[in-house]
């Protein structure tokens, strides 16, 4: 015989709903995952971030950013990598109207969105190494510079074959209507998305 | 289950306790050893102020500790399952909101104390500006060995640190400019003080303001590489005069005894030069300590070796034997050659 | 296929050898076990690293190993037992225990489970490689001597020369990879998977300090990480994140590391509190006392560790308001710690305490964990820093934490769910053999060293001064880390016998109340014939007690 040191609540005399699932467990799994990544993967490039700032100013040799860096082409980079957003929001948008072949197109064209970003920062950094001479072990700028967007470039780069796997799945009807597959690889994209707006700020506008 | 076993606890706890109580709390006036490094054996006004501290917190965390401790051990004797006890379970307690909600607020306001006790430790310790009277160094930390220099004074020395007493009524400081010429070092003379670190690309500035004269030891305390455990220090605090006598023969360029011409001709034909400093001589070489006055200092190698003929021959005839590791090579000389360079050093008073 | 049975565990090989199931296998609890092992041969490596180091400081000025091989064995001891020993053991019964104990068949991302045992192992792997692999600067192989933090500058590449250090890099690289990896995959388990009924509030104290755990392995790893990053562009790239030559911060790195060095101590600490959490209580036939505090507290503990990092650079010349700052913050943590040693305590208290072999590692956990949180209460006063930090005395402090307290709440859950692991329960008698070398060794090793630190004695030295007053403490540390080492010596060889002559334990033989009970032991690959639902905190004791079931309290 057991006693239990608080009187039995008068409203409790059965036990709570069995089947009742609170709102987390309604969730799916590889959407928490996904988010879970996506949370390591800020504080990743907050890191970068952080040592760039630290070292913005610090220079005693150049090139500085000021000098460097130049405004035009990395806005034109921006700006499509924004639009391969949008694309990528209306596959998606699509894929969920059934309307599978404009999902496919809208994801060959944010494929190419991405790909012309990553021409676009293949041209700059071009730009900077020959003519600016600014190179990972130039200064700090250099090497908190490469690193941080030489990361995001890299990050780009899984996206597109991220997006290229799904885009050809979804082509070949092989993905089931209810995957979560390009929903993910969209959060991954906006993610990606999100760090260059970033990166733009604090590179291109603040530390210049 | 057998009850021996909270017994056995129970006693042991208790020799454990007695003898942490007897050892910890009970520290000699005087120096039990002879190289006595240790922080109880405070020999400067500020350590005597963390050793001040140190007593306040050791016996509030140790009331807590006795507390705690107490309980557990008087739990685990009076709750144990005997075997007269048959198996029903015991009244089921699911918490207690006002137990809980004391046992949150004493801890807060302990720490609150104690939080409290900090601020004013920490404002104690440092202080905002150097009086006019302290004595400045420039302590440069190399691996593995200090650099010191009082550029007031222009002297520059290594290893060992000598420092004038003040008054009784009046304590006159010694504030350390702290650099590093490689990586992280720390400078802990634990008789004199706690220790701050020597952060290349950074000066970091500590003081200290000894009370009383005597060779006081310590040593580096952030690993620095191979050498780290033989990167010794010592700080000698002297009377006014003697410090003044010390520092008037630092200044003095290097004695040039004709009798040992011979070692010092040679000894700057080798490479010596480019690493160590003799004053009054064409040697200006910084990566090493400065010569000028080597038989002023008691050891040599930051402290891995007294400073007597001996050692000083086996150092040069092989440093890595004395310290491996270490960066000054093996010059390869002949017993003949290194008898003329020990003659030499040995004027270099 | 070779297939057949094992303690009621069927067993399909993908080929001819049994040994092929468990290397392509995706079982959480064949992952659980395969950390667990792993471990224990990295545990043997780095206690031998420390018995080595015990007794080359036996004596000022003895030559029993040189100073360069001393500096490689405490940086590897180090590495070793954070990352390869203590890391995996968590990830190991988490594996383990988590699906069991919330009603779930496996883990959200199976796949993903045996990628991070693998990074696991391969990282392990390639720093004890290094013993020989590595290009020193001589040419002959050798491992790290950079301390288990390592530094910079004196990782830079002017300051560690050969590949050494590289090794270091890039095996705890792999080992963060796979703890990312673990801890996205607990977080989605733990947070959909539950069985029905299993509210947030009804889970398991383990549970629950799996989940924080994991969220501070989201946001303390990735730091690390880029760091570890920027150091190998500095070696390797020429670049200058630690280069104070170029003028680069030379603080950067402590920063950085420690950013990630405290939170990751708290992930090797909340896991055993788990442990200790689900123990006491059963071996006290009470309910834990203040669930929700301690579930509070475990939070709380999650988000101020964050921020009380720099409690370690108390020395190096920050300004006295960022002191402060670091110092009242890790104050502010013991607070909690100190209500969940409360809680537990208060556990105890009329209870019917069986001193079982788990109850009485759990009850040293208490003590020691207590010796070993005052310690560093102590050492957040600032002052007292300044005189000990990176002495002996941190040396103590850290190890009566992280030996005396995770350790000793391992061992204390090696007990208690080996016979679930493998359906036998380890020998008693052995098993307080184990306990009380354990215990007595452990403090003869390590009590000393809180003296010699006030004595003087920093930390990392292969030698220390004669007339310093330190012999005596060193000796005894000595001779209590070849106590402590026959301790564990038990241990292994009980783990080993009791598999084959352990007595059978059956599903549920310490009258528990979770849901891993609530199986065979060891389990099925699909872990319960039938989903069960769940009422309370306690399901199998609402199962016991039908006339007072906990949901009638909670």
């Amino acid at each position: 015989m057991s006693e239990s040191s608080r009187p039995v609540a008068a409203a409790a005399t059965r036990p709570p709903d069995p089947y009742a699932a609170d709102d987390l467990q309604l969730l799916d799994p590889r959407k928490v995952g996904m988010a879970c990544f996506l949370c390591s993967e800020a504080a990743f490039f907050t890191t970068l971030l952080v040592a760039y700032g630290l070292y913005v100013g610090q220079d005693t040799i150049g090139p500085t950013p000021a000098e460097a860096l130049s405004l035009p082409l990395v806005s034109i980079n921006t700006l499509l990598l924004l639009s391969s957003s949008g694309t990528i929001a209306w596959a998606l948008k699509a894929r969920q109207d059934a309307r599978r072949k404009s999902c496919c197109i809208y994801l060959g064209i944010t494929i190419l969105l991405g790909a012309l970003f990553l021409v676009g920062t293949s041209i700059e950094w071009r730009g900077l190494i020959y003519d600016q001479g600014l190179t990972l072990g130039r200064n700090l700028f250099g090497s908190t510079f490469f690193t941080l967007v030489g990361f995001h470039a890299i990050h780009v780069g899984i996206g597109l074959i991220l997006l290229m796997i799904v885009m050809i799945l979804e082509a070949r009807e092989l993905l089931a209507p209810d995957s979560v597959a390009p929903e993910l690889v969209g959060w991954y994209w906006h993610f990606v998305d999100g760090v260059w707006l970033v990166v733009f700020g604090v590179v291109y506008v603040l530390g210049r | 289950m057998r009850s021996t076993s909270s017994d056995v606890r129970t006693r042991l706890c208790g020799i454990y306790f007695a003898v942490l109580f007897f050892t910890i709390l009970c520290p000699s006036g005087k120096l039990a050893f002879a190289e006595s490094t240790s922080i109880f054996d405070s020999a400067s006004h500020n350590s005597d102020a963390i050793v001040d501290v140190f007593y306040l917190v050791l016996a509030i965390t140790g009331l807590i500790f006795v507390a705690v401790f107490g309980a557990i051990i008087g739990f685990v004797w009076r709750f144990r399952k005997r075997k007269d006890q048959n198996d029903a379970e015991p009244p089921q307690i699911y918490g207690s909101w006002p137990i809980e909600i004391a046992w949150t607020i004493t801890p807060v306001l302990i720490i609150f104390v104690l939080f409290l006790l900090v601020i004013r430790s920490v404002d104690e310790q440092r202080p905002s500006r150097a009086p006019r009277d302290a004595l400045r160094v420039r302590v440069v930390g190399h691996q593995w060995w200090w650099s010191f220099e009082y550029p007031a004074l222009e002297i520059v020395t290594a290893n060992e640190l000598h420092v004038p007493i003040g008054e009784v009524d009046h304590p006159r400081s010694v504030f350390l400019d702290l650099e590093s010429a490689d990586v992280v070092h720390s400078f802990w003379v634990p008789r004199l003080g706690g220790k701050t670190d020597l952060v290349p690309n950074r000066i970091n500035t500590m003081w200290f303001n000894p009370r009383q004269t005597g060779v006081f030891y310590g040593q580096c305390a952030e690993y620095c590489g191979t050498q780290h455990a033989k990167m010794l220090l010592r700080v000698i605090v002297e009377s006014p005069e003697d410090f003044e006598a010390w520092a008037e023969n630092e200044r003095k360029p290097a004695v040039n005894d004709p009798a040992v011409a011979d070692g010092r001709r040679l000894l700057l034909k080798l490479a010596c030069a480019n690493c160590h400093t003799i004053r009054g001589t064409d040697a200006r070489g910084t990566a090493g300590p400065d010569l000028t006055h080597l038989m002023s200092r008691q050891t040599i190698a930051a402290g891995s070796a007294p400073n007597d003929h001996e050692h000083l021959t086996r150092w040069i005839q092989d440093p890595r034997m004395i310290k491996t590791g270490c960066y000054m090579p093996d010059m390869k000389l002949s017993s003949a050659q290194i008898t003329l360079i020990v003659s030499y050093l040995e004027t270099l008073r | 296929m070779a297939s057949g049975t094992h303690n009621g565990t069927e067993l399909h090989a993908p080929g001819p050898f049994p040994w092929q199931g468990w290397l392509t296998t995706v079982d959480h609890k064949r992952i659980g076990v395969m950390y667990l092992i792993a471990s224990c041969v990295f545990m043997a490596l780095g206690g031998l690293e420390a018995l080595l180091m015990r007794l080359q400081l036996w004596q000022p000025n003895l030559n029993l190993v040189s100073a360069g091989t001393f500096n490689q064995l405490f940086t590897m001891h180090g590495t070793t037992m954070i990352f390869f020993v203590v890391m995996p053991i968590q990830a190991g019964m988490a594996n383990y225990l988590v699906p069991l104990m919330i009603g779930a068949r496996d883990v959200a991302f199976p796949r993903l489970n045996a990628f991070g045992f693998w990074m696991f192992l391969f990282g392990g792997a390639l720093l004890y490689f290094s013993y020989i692999g590595a290009m020193g600067l001589y040419g002959s192989g050798s491992a790290p001597d950079i301390g288990w933090y390592a530094y910079a500058p004196l990782t830079s590449p002017a300051f560690s020369r050969g590949n050494s250090t590289d090794y270091w890099l890039l095996s705890t690289l792999l080992a963060g990879v796979g703890s990312v990896s673990f801890g996205v995959n607990l977080i989605a388990t733990i947070v959909t998977m539950r069985a029905p009924g299993m509210r947030l509030r009804a889970m398991p104290l383990f549970v629950w300090m799996m989940l924080v755990t994991s969220g501070l392995i989201l946001f303390a790893f990735p730091p690390f990480t880029a760091a570890e990053i920027m150091i190998l562009f500095d070696r390797h790239l020429g670049s200058h994140f630690f280069d104070t030559q170029a003028g680069a911060h030379g603080l950067l790195w402590q920063h950085l590391f420690w950013f990630f060095g405290h939170p990751e101590v708290y992930i090797l600490a909340l896991p055993a509190f788990g442990m200790i959490s689900e123990i006491i209580p059963v071996f006290s036939r009470k309910v834990i006392f203040g669930y929700s505090s301690m579930v509070a507290a475990t939070v709380g503990i999650g988000f101020i560790s964050m921020s009380v990092w720099a409690h370690h650079m108390f020395t190096v010349g920050m300004t006295s308001t960022l002191d402060l700052f670091f110092s009242g913050a890790t104050f502010l943590v013991a607070v909690p710690t100190g209500i969940k040693m409360f809680n537990w305590i208060a556990t105890l208290y009329g209870g019917k305490l069986q001193l079982t072999v788990p109850m009485l590692f759990a009850l040293g956990f208490l003590t020691l964990f207590l010796v070993g949180g005052l310690t560093g209460v102590m050492l957040a006063v600032v002052p007292m820093d300044w005189q000990l930090s990176d002495s002996y005395f941190l040396i103590g402090h850290f190890h009566f934490v992280a030996f005396g307290g995770i350790l000793f709440a391992i061992m204390a859950a090696y007990y208690y769910w080996y016979p679930k692991m493998t359906g036998r329960i380890l020998g008693r008698r052995l098993g307080l053999w184990h306990f009380w070398l354990q215990f007595i060794g452990f403090n003869l090793t390590f009590v000393p060293m809180h003296f010699s630190g006030i004595l003087g004695m920093p930390r990392r030295v292969y030698t220390y001064q004669a007339d310093a007053g330190l012999e005596i403490w060193n000796q005894i540390s000595t001779v209590g880390a070849i106590i402590t080492g026959i301790g564990l010596l038990c241990f292994v060889c009980n783990l080993i016998v009791s598999f084959r002559y352990g007595r059978i334990a059956g599903d549920d033989p310490w009258n528990a109340w979770t849901l891993e009970w609530a199986t065979t032991s060891p389990p099925p690959s699909y872990n319960f014939e039938q989903i069960p639902s769940v009422n309370s905190r306690r399901p199998l004791w609402d199962l016991k007690h039908p006339t007072d079931p906990d949901w009638l309290h909670e």
